[in-house]
């Protein structure tokens, strides 16, 4: 296909980050009129690659064709005249604000300074007409539900003339009529001669709707091919990887000993979402259960559950037998549970403070870091040489501030410090996002020898090497529950991709 | 974070339960707003004339106490509306009350030195660079937006108590704390045909002076308060009464007031669309600074004319409060200053006035009880009631409450609203948080 | 380390140097030579009873910034400590004035007096902010002004003082003698400092100090003070860790407030007339507030902005006798802060963009998730 058929066309793009090359020469090819999707799990660069054709980003090599004719994009706006829209994952909508106040923003109808609302709403209600959305213009944005808001979305970037919509995750928010009513729009629009291209994890979905499918895996394209000519399975095992690491089997060091038990919780947004559907599972001591699944699909939602940071609308958290979803934060953390955040800076460090202060952060109340009232400043900073130490933390002294760490050293001083504090249960949420590969296997040592010890740990990784190689039960979540219950050294990368991406389902949802 | 919502992450999401309302409570809910702010001001004109008839404090409704009221609702008004042009932008202003001492200085000196007009000119323009100064060391720097509002105050002061000595010297009149007397006055008007004003030179009939005086149930009381809502008024009191509906049509009808509100409600997606987010919050804390600045003008050269050292008096603080009572909306901050000015008037009239404010605010705390009771909030309306109960007797106890508790009346309302009204508040989503440049992604 | 109090001091001392020339621009503008102002102050400042008296006229600056810093440090804005030391000073003035106690216990109960109105001035907005969410910057200003309409009142009515010989304004009864507070001029003199009469170093100054010690152990060497801190640097995380915020919010604040409660105890206790009137020195809780940002929250640091405005304060007293204008302090206490609250933020920053440099030379690998994706 030569460069003048195609709605859009992307050579040789590569692009790099401090320590990471996020897209290394891709390809990919848009023909007019199609609904052509980019799959590929987190992390693969297709969130980059977008925020390129979007404008966002400048790539460091390739070349950009929309129409047959080359562009620079230096910004958005750029993108835009081109006639690109991008429909972020995170909306962008001023709530208070009615639809049309929001479709309008920036390109305005005015008559002098005054804005010519009138002449919007007419533009905003011939624009739903044609592509078959049902909108209200003067309606505020706060009242709308999350499909409406996405088609605020849509008709905003279709209100500057865009004729290639670029859609990032768009199913992620939206429940399954949401979803249907959303292809229907996509039909509509693609029968109007408007391209779409469509990011996503969900395989299942992006076969009912997509014309064509690429792949995008640790950077690069694997393979761009017909909708109708493969299956999920097929794609599964193209996103994941031909190749699952082994997992390395030690004995079992799993007792009968439950230390923690999920019974049916149900974890609710305010606008009525179900954000865990009657989740169950049991966590054993000297047992780590590993958790696979594409961000965003209710593993944030499980953690704060399990430490009270959100409430629970239904079921049980039991510890060791006690049930702890009445108690606070502190007093779960106070019974031993232990936690290594995903988001190191927001969730687990007081960056402007010394690192031997962070390393009392949710132990402070405990020796060697504290007796009675009285920091013991000296207990802390042994503690916290101690786990430099072992952990290897590189830094001068414990007295640097913990902004001044390399993200892998900070994210070392918080394994340390939460596994030296002999935890019960530890939630360890991709602990070794970041490190090196030597620092990575030593913290996998760490975990092995503190769960033959007894330790009970519930892993969140995206790092399917650390998944299978440390868990002795996976369980996969999709959407807010569990769907599958696997054995790590017998599931395939076809079965799992397929679990993870919702196109099976051992545990089909009420 | 906005003055009106929590700083700190709460642990839970409150689930609000719609609760099921008497059938003509429905209807009241689901009028339009305009409506039903009708409805709400017909009550209270009702309240007040129960309050005057079973006190016989006859100040309540006269024309003198509603004319005092708006003389003193203009400043807070003026205040209240440059909160809303900063906060709808996203920058919280509590400088204003330096921005208004500003007002006051220069507003004095430029009516002693040029004449009235130029007064007001300068004013606003002192207000205004208290503006600027705000917006570069918050927009700009980044400084947080409080701590920069409380460093105006103190400059304000400063800057208004040195300009006075090195220019009020020996033999001009005036002094360290005060300028000298202005001798020029801005002329004032009647409303022609309803209040005795001017028309083509025929001075027109007195129709709402002639009602207050029959001494009617009601409608003597509307034409009371009417009549001094519309005689005797300075210019600048109608310029000030003007900028309401101006700002609102400025804020809701014209491009530059759309782009000012989506700075202050997402200011990312402000600036993804094209917006220059830094230039349109400089703008509007410049012309926050430059109503607190007519503000002050106001009270040096209309409600007095004289400038005093502390003649403002932490009207800026009140204006705030009225913005928030406001629900950020011109109309609703001029009810709250209106509101604020008119307890401020009645603490000046008469002793009996101020007691009868007791009664008055007895009954409203039994209609507020009432309603929440009917809509089913049980906690609220027992605390209503308690509250009706303990002013009523307050009332019937007493003869005369100490001029020094109304002075503070706007201040407890406010954190009445505060503390009552947080759900119905609707503050610009992204008020108070600084923005950078490209946090778009 | 070093370089650490090197950055500390460099902002504050950008400041200062900001506010001279700015100041300077005015006093020209007045038609005075600022060389002139600067040199007179200066000399007149560095007087042995100048200095007493800025010592004197720091202590309540010190403790009204001491008040505020509990609250900054938490990221909480006590703006209400204006409010609190008035309304405590003229409780304890007025009840303490109806006690007969020996000396120490009539002192120490009025300071407990202090103490407690401080703490429930600050009651409601503390409630309001836990439970309605409300800010406490405006629920304190608002109780500023009902303190004032309430002094105001008390003063008039329940707490209204005799008035005669030094006390002829409204105000409240004069404290006996027990209830006077010891000078320090025994100890000046120890150190071989010729006082002149009249001249007297407030006794206060050891309660300064002491609480200036108190504030330092209590938020740096205390578990409260942990959680305290963490809480200002990271509210998200330290709710992680399993800190309560409410009730450190609810501490926090009442302790600000009880802190605040003695501010006007100095004077009160420390020099005549020995009660509450209408004259009653009034700003320390805004100047606190300018001082706090100036030495960062910091007790040493607060310590020498305290002295900084008392400084400013008391050598521009001369500046009359010149004919200059003295209120040209107050301007450069203003530009102070302005300038400093800047020069912090850009510190700030600074120390951000090497961190961020810091962070970009990790190693990690391909593929897994990058920086933005």
């Amino acid at each position: 296909m030569s460069a003048a058929t195609n709605a859009v066309e992307l050579r040789g793009i590569t692009k790099r980050f401090p320590g990471v090359i996020a897209n290394n020469n891709v390809n990919l090819a848009v023909t007019p009129g199609e609904i052509h999707a980019v799959v590929g799990e987190n992390g693969a660069g297709k969130s980059t690659l977008m925020k390129i054709l979007y404008g966002m980003q400048a790539p460091d090599e390739g070349e950009i064709f929309v129409d047959g004719t080359a562009q620079r994009f230096r910004s958005p706006t750029d993108a835009i005249a081109a006639g690109i829209g991008m429909v972020h994952q995170h909306f962008m909508l001023a709530d208070n604000f009615t639809v049309a106040e929001n479709i309008i923003l920036g390109d305005e109808p005015t008559r002098g300074p005054v804005l010519n609302l009138k002449a919007a709403r007419q533009k905003i209600r011939q624009l739903a007409a044609t592509y078959g959305f049902n909108l209200n213009p003067n309606a505020l944005v706060e009242t709308l539900g999350v499909g409406d808001r996405q088609r605020v979305e849509i008709l905003k970037v279709l209100y500057r003339g865009a004729r290639v919509l670029i859609l990032d995750e768009p199913t992620a928010v939206l429940v399954p009529q949401e979803v249907t009513e959303l292809f229907e729009n996509l039909r509509v629009l693609v029968d109007e001669g408007v391209t779409v291209i469509f990011i996503s994890h969900k395989l299942d979905e992006v076969l009912s709707i997509a014309n064509t499918v690429t792949v995008i895996r640790a950077g690069t394209t694997v393979t761009s091919v017909p909708a109708a000519s493969v299956n999920a399975h097929q794609l599964a095992e193209l996103m994941v990887g031909a190749e699952l690491p082994t997992p390395e089997r030690g004995k079992s060091t799993v007792t009968e000993h439950q230390c923690l038990a999920l019974n049916n919780i149900r974890v609710v947004a305010p606008d009525g979402r179900q954000l865990l559907k009657d989740v169950s599972m049991t966590v054993n001591s000297g047992e780590i259960v590993g958790i696979a699944g594409v961000e965003g699909n209710g593993q944030s939602e499980l953690i704060s559950a399990i430490l009270g940071l959100e409430p629970i609308v239904g079921g049980d958290i039991v510890l060791e037998g006690e049930s702890i979803a009445a108690l606070s934060t502190r007093a779960r953390r106070h019974r031993g549970i232990g936690y290594i955040p995903q988001d190191r800076h927001r969730e687990g460090l007081l960056l402007e403070a010394p690192l031997w202060e962070n390393a009392m952060l949710g132990h402070h109340h405990k020796e060697p870091f504290s007796k009675g009232w009285w920091i013991n400043a000296a207990g802390a900073k042994e503690r916290t040489e101690n786990i430099v130490r072992t952990f290897d933390v590189r830094t001068p002294s414990v007295d640097v501030a913990a902004y001044a760490l390399s993200g892998g050293n900070q994210q070392k001083l918080i394994v340390g410090r939460e596994m030296s504090a002999d935890p019960t249960l530890l939630i360890a949420a991709h602990p070794t996002r970041g490190i090196d590969v030597g620092a990575q296997a030593a913290i996998w040592e760490e975990l092995r020898v503190a769960r033959s010890q007894g330790l009970a740990v519930l892993l969140i990784s995206a790092d399917l090497e650390e998944l299978l190689g440390l868990s002795d039960k996976l369980l996969v979540i999709y959407s807010g529950a569990i769907v599958a219950e696997l054995d790590p050294a017998e599931v395939t990368p076809e079965i799992l991709g397929s679990y993870m991406t919702g196109v099976r389902n051992e545990r089909p949802a009420s | 974070m906005s003055l009106a919502e929590p700083s700190l992450p709460s642990g839970t999401t409150e689930t609000v339960t719609p609760r099921r309302a008497v059938a003509p409570l429905r209807r009241l809910q689901e009028m339009p707003a305009r409506q039903r702010a009708f409805v709400y001001a017909i009550g209270a004109i009702l309240l007040l004339s129960l309050t005057r008839v079973l006190s016989d404090a006859h100040q309540l409704t006269s024309p003198g106490t509603s004319g005092a009221a708006l003389r003193l609702a203009v400043p807070l008004g003026m205040a209240a509306l440059g909160g809303v042009f900063s906060e709808r932008a996203g920058v919280v202003n509590i400088g204003l009350e330096g921005m208004m001492i500003l007002g006051t200085w220069f507003g004095a000196w430029g009516a002693w030195q040029f004449g009235p007009w130029q007064g007001i000119a300068l004013g606003i323009l002192g207000g205004a660079i208290g503006g600027l100064i705000h917006a570069i060391a918050t927009v700009s720097f980044g400084v947080d937006q409080i701590i920069s509002g409380v460093a105006i105050n103190i400059l304000g002061l400063g800057v208004a108590r040195y300009l006075s000595v090195i220019t009020y010297t020996a033999g001009t009149g005036g002094g360290a704390t005060q300028s000298p007397q202005i001798t020029q006055k801005i002329s004032t008007v009647n409303l022609p045909f309803f209040a005795g004003g001017e028309l083509l030179g025929w001075k027109s009939p007195n129709i709402l002076g002639w009602l207050d005086r029959q001494d009617w149930f009601f409608v003597s009381d509307v034409g009371g308060l009417l009549q001094g809502l519309t005689s005797n008024l300075s210019l600048v009191t109608v310029l000030a009464m003007v900028l309401f509906p101006a700002s609102t049509w400025l804020l809701w009808k014209t491009r530059f007031g759309l782009r000012l509100r989506s700075v202050g409600e997402n200011p990312t997606a402000a600036e993804s669309l094209g917006i220059a987010v830094y230039r349109v919050k400089y703008v509007a804390v410049v012309i926050s600074g430059a109503f607190a600045g007519l503000g002050g003008a106001y009270l040096s050269l209309v409600a007095s004319n004289i400038y005093r050292e502390g003649q403002t008096n932490g009207r800026g603080f009140i204006g705030l409060a009225a913005m928030i009572f406001g629900n950020w909306k011109p109309y609703g901050a001029a009810v709250g200053s209106g509101l604020f000015g008119f307890a401020d008037a009645l603490q000046l009239r008469n002793a009996k006035a101020v007691h009868a404010l007791l009664l008055l605010v007895a009954m409203v705390a039994l209609v507020f009880a009432i309603k929440a009771l009917l809509e089913g909030r049980l906690r609220q309306g027992l605390f209503s009631l308690l509250a009706a109960i303990v002013f009523g007797l307050w009332y019937l106890t007493s003869e005369e409450v100490p001029s020094q508790f109304t002075s503070f009346t706007p201040h407890v309302v406010t954190l009445l609203v505060l503390a009552f009204a947080t759900q119905r508040l609707r503050p610009p989503a992204k008020v108070g948080e600084p923005y950078r440049r490209g946090e778009a992604h | 380390m070093i370089r650490r109090a090197a950055v500390a001091v460099v902002a504050p001392a950008l400041a200062i140097v900001l506010a001279l020339a700015i100041s300077s621009l005015f006093l020209l503008l007045a038609g005075v030579s600022p060389a002139e102002a600067y040199s007179s102050m200066w000399s007149y400042g560095t007087q042995s009873d100048s200095l007493v008296s800025t010592v004197n006229r720091a202590i309540p600056l010190y403790i009204s910034a001491l008040a505020v810093a509990l609250g900054f440090k938490m990221g909480l804005f006590n703006i209400g400590v204006e409010g609190q030391y008035r309304i405590a000073a003229v409780v304890s003035a007025g009840l303490g004035a109806k006690l007969s106690l020996p000396g120490p216990l009539h002192v120490g109960a009025i300071l407990v007096i202090a103490v407690v109105v401080g703490m429930m001035w600050v009651l409601i907005p503390a409630v309001l902010r836990i439970t309605r969410g409300v800010h406490e910057v405006i629920a304190t200003i608002m109780m500023n002004a009902i303190s004032f309409g309430i002094t105001a009142w008390l003063l008039t009515g329940p707490l209204q003082g005799k008035t005669s010989g030094t006390s002829l304004i409204l105000g409240t009864d004069r404290l006996p003698a027990s209830a006077h507070f010891p000078n320090l001029n025994r100890l000046v003199e120890l150190f071989g400092v010729e006082l002149r009469r009249g001249s007297n170093l407030d006794g206060f100054l050891i309660i300064a100090v002491l609480l200036g010690i108190g504030y330092h152990l209590l938020v740096n060497k205390t578990r409260f003070g942990y959680e305290l801190r963490a809480t200002g640097y990271n509210p998200i995380a330290t709710r992680v860790a399993g800190v309560n915020s409410n009730a450190t919010i609810l501490k926090t604040l009442l302790l600000s407030g009880g802190v605040a409660g003695l501010i006007g105890m100095a004077y009160l206790l420390g020099s005549s007339p020995y009660r509450y009137d209408t004259g009653f020195p009034q700003q320390y809780g805004f100047t606190g507030i300018a001082v706090a940002l100036l030495g960062r929250n910091h007790p040493v640091g607060i310590a020498f902005g305290a002295l900084l405005f008392g400084f400013m304060d008391r050598s521009s007293q001369i500046l009359d006798l010149h004919n200059i204008p003295k209120e040209i302090v107050v301007i450069m206490q203003g530009v102070i802060v302005i300038s400093v609250v800047i020069a912090y933020e850009l510190v700030r920053r600074y120390r951000q963009i090497q961190e961020e440099k810091a962070v970009s030379r990790e190693p990690v690998m391909a593929g897994v998730e990058a920086a933005s994706s």
